[in-house]
């Protein structure tokens, strides 16, 4: 008689293509919608003429803003994950590394689980008025800084992680043959944490594309971000749902590409510190 | 701890932590501290000024008697504890079957991990589009069986659980990747052991797999119980907290008092009382994994 482990693998084969089959069909659907008319997809066609009229529309008519938006997330998103890297970094390193109290070490982690579990609508009324006074409302920078705020938490944690597992006689050695600690951080620790760096910093620039309440209270039409543009589409008399599907479609973009570039950093960013 | 020999350089120390300190101090001590003094004022703007003027807790009296803060309160409890039961146990047989199989496994977790990766926003399009009464895909897909369409998000009776499931189908794919971790993490020789001493398939998930897997699976909930609590992106599109209140969620309330309806002093009151809340039940969480670990 065969195992019953092997006589059970097609089964749970079975089992994770139906799933799969259920996590792909939104995004196959909402693709096709891009590519179809207005009328066409308002009748439910299964079968229909591919059309760009949408993508075009959405990437080169004169009223779109969609390369305006795609530029401000880029921009925004870029400039977070640079200054949360550095932040972090130095951080964790400082928590792990440079003998900081514990009481400071608690404080910290303690704010970080708390920051974590806030809603950012909360956060957002908080920095609203505040962003109203300095004149930071609608700018790059002060989005950019409440993304840096929002997301250094889980960045915190990650790092302070990766460094613990940097052994301390490297640390030694280098000390040993005269290193200083700026010089020790950017010639043994960063490299050193590279890959987990490169996980933080993948992660970081995800959740900052993807950033939805902030980014809606925070920008106008000058910096709005794409999930903004995204949420405009659904909210007009007139659902232009064509253009809507293309724009989905397009700002799938990035997810696609980190998913096929950058899967091992992102397994290890989110299950790091999870499991152990 | 001992055995973590630091160097005391001091003066490095505070360069290096500074960045993270300024950050904690402009962006979470002095914006709370200012929402708990709006909390306590009446806020109006006069030729975009702000004019406070201080009107005491009666903010704070009012919020017991807010039916759509209670609705929110009620509807964010029924999504966070549905949701995430049925993501938890989804996610858990998911990784089960992944660990078991041999080949497969890297195309199934790629394919598993988009929707974590893909905005909330889009999620929320892409359901709004998917449930749409006249040509969504769902109702197409039962009338092939001769069901009536429904009008998933427009009634009352399924907005909410409409919502729960485009959560499910957002959030299961997290949590079997943290589990699916936990499972390739297990020694691999006690369930050999199990299996050697004639332990079937459900006894090994019984006595071996399950208790083993506890303190992810813990994880797991906790975590995603968290971020289920401060739901807001696929709510925005999907129903706007409608119809009536039916998928009023308390990230959702908010928004609408601080910046729709411009009841600054309110909205304050209200997002106070939320991280009040949180902070509590943090505490009790902490000190019930606690008293379970002790008592393991």
């Amino acid at each position: 008689m065969m195992p019953f482990e092997k006589r059970v693998v097609p089964f749970f084969h079975l089992f994770l293509i139906a799933i799969s089959i259920f996590v792909l069909v939104p995004f196959v659907w909402i693709i096709a919608a891009g590519f179809k008319t207005q009328i066409s997809l308002l009748q439910g066609e299964i079968f229909f003429t591919p059309t760009l009229a949408s993508f075009r529309e959405v990437l080169f008519s004169r009223t779109t803003e969609f390369m305006d938006n795609t530029f401000n997330s880029l921009v925004v998103a870029t400039a977070s994950t640079i200054g949360i890297c550095i932040v972090a970094t130095l951080g964790g390193y400082a928590i792990e590394r440079l003998g900081t109290s514990r009481l400071v070490v608690h404080a910290l982690l303690g704010w970080a689980i708390v920051f974590h579990m806030v809603p950012p609508i909360t956060l957002v009324a908080a920095w609203f008025p505040l962003y109203r006074e300095l004149g930071l409302d609608n700018t790059y920078f002060g989005l950019a800084l409440a993304h840096v705020a929002v997301h250094l938490p889980m960045a915190l944690w990650l790092m302070a992680n990766f460094v613990r597992e940097v052994p301390v006689e490297l640390e030694e050695a280098a000390r040993i043959d005269g290193c200083t600690t700026p010089y020790l951080i950017w010639k043994v620790i960063v490299p050193l944490v590279a890959p987990g760096l490169a996980a933080t910093a993948i992660l970081t620039f995800i959740f900052s594309w993807n950033e939805f309440a902030v980014a809606l209270n925070l920008t106008a039409k000058q910096t709005a971000t794409v999930p903004v543009a995204i949420a405009k589409f659904a909210q007009g008399y007139e659902i232009k749902y064509g253009e809507m599907a293309a724009t989905a479609a397009l700002s799938l973009v990035p997810a696609l590409a980190f998913l096929l570039f950058g899967q091992r950093y992102i397994v290890k960013g989110l299950t790091t510190g999870a499991v152990k | 701890m001992a055995s973590r020999r630091a160097t005391h350089d001091t003066l490095w120390r505070r360069i290096a932590l500074t960045p993270t300190i300024l950050v904690f101090l402009a962006m979470s001590i002095l914006p709370t501290l200012n929402l708990m003094a709006m909390s306590v004022n009446e806020i109006s703007w006069v030729d975009g000024k702000a004019v406070w003027s201080y009107v005491g807790f009666t903010h704070y009296a009012r919020l017991a008697e807010d039916s759509l803060l209670i609705a929110g309160l009620k509807n964010t409890a029924i999504f966070a504890i549905a949701g995430v039961a049925a993501q938890v146990l989804l996610g858990f047989l998911l990784a089960w079957a992944v660990s078991r199989i041999a080949r497969g496994r890297v195309l199934y977790r790629t394919i598993f991990i988009l929707p974590i990766l893909v905005p909330g926003i889009l999620i929320g399009a892409v359901w709004k589009l998917m449930l749409n009464y006249d040509f969504g895909l769902v109702n197409g897909f039962i009338g092939v069986f001769g069901i009536h369409p429904v009008d998933w998000l427009g009634t009352r009776a399924w907005a909410l659980p409409s919502v729960i499931m485009v959560d499910i189908w957002h959030w299961t794919p997290f949590c079997f990747l943290l589990l699916l971790a936990g499972f390739e993490s297990l020694p691999q020789d006690v369930q050999e052991a199990a299996r050697v001493d004639g332990a079937g398939t459900w006894a090994e998930m019984r006595y071996v797999l399950i208790p083993m897997m506890m303190p992810v699976i813990a994880v797991t909930f906790l975590f995603r119980l968290v971020t289920s609590l401060k739901v807001f992106d696929e709510i925005y599109l999907l129903t706007g907290g409608g119809p009536g209140s039916a998928t009023e969620v308390i990230s959702y309330t908010i928004y609408r008092t601080f910046f729709t309806q411009d009841r600054m002093g309110y909205g304050s009151a209200m997002s106070v009382t939320v991280l009040f809340f949180i902070s509590l039940a943090m505490i009790g969480v902490l000190m019930a994994g606690k008293r379970g670990r002790n008592a393991a």
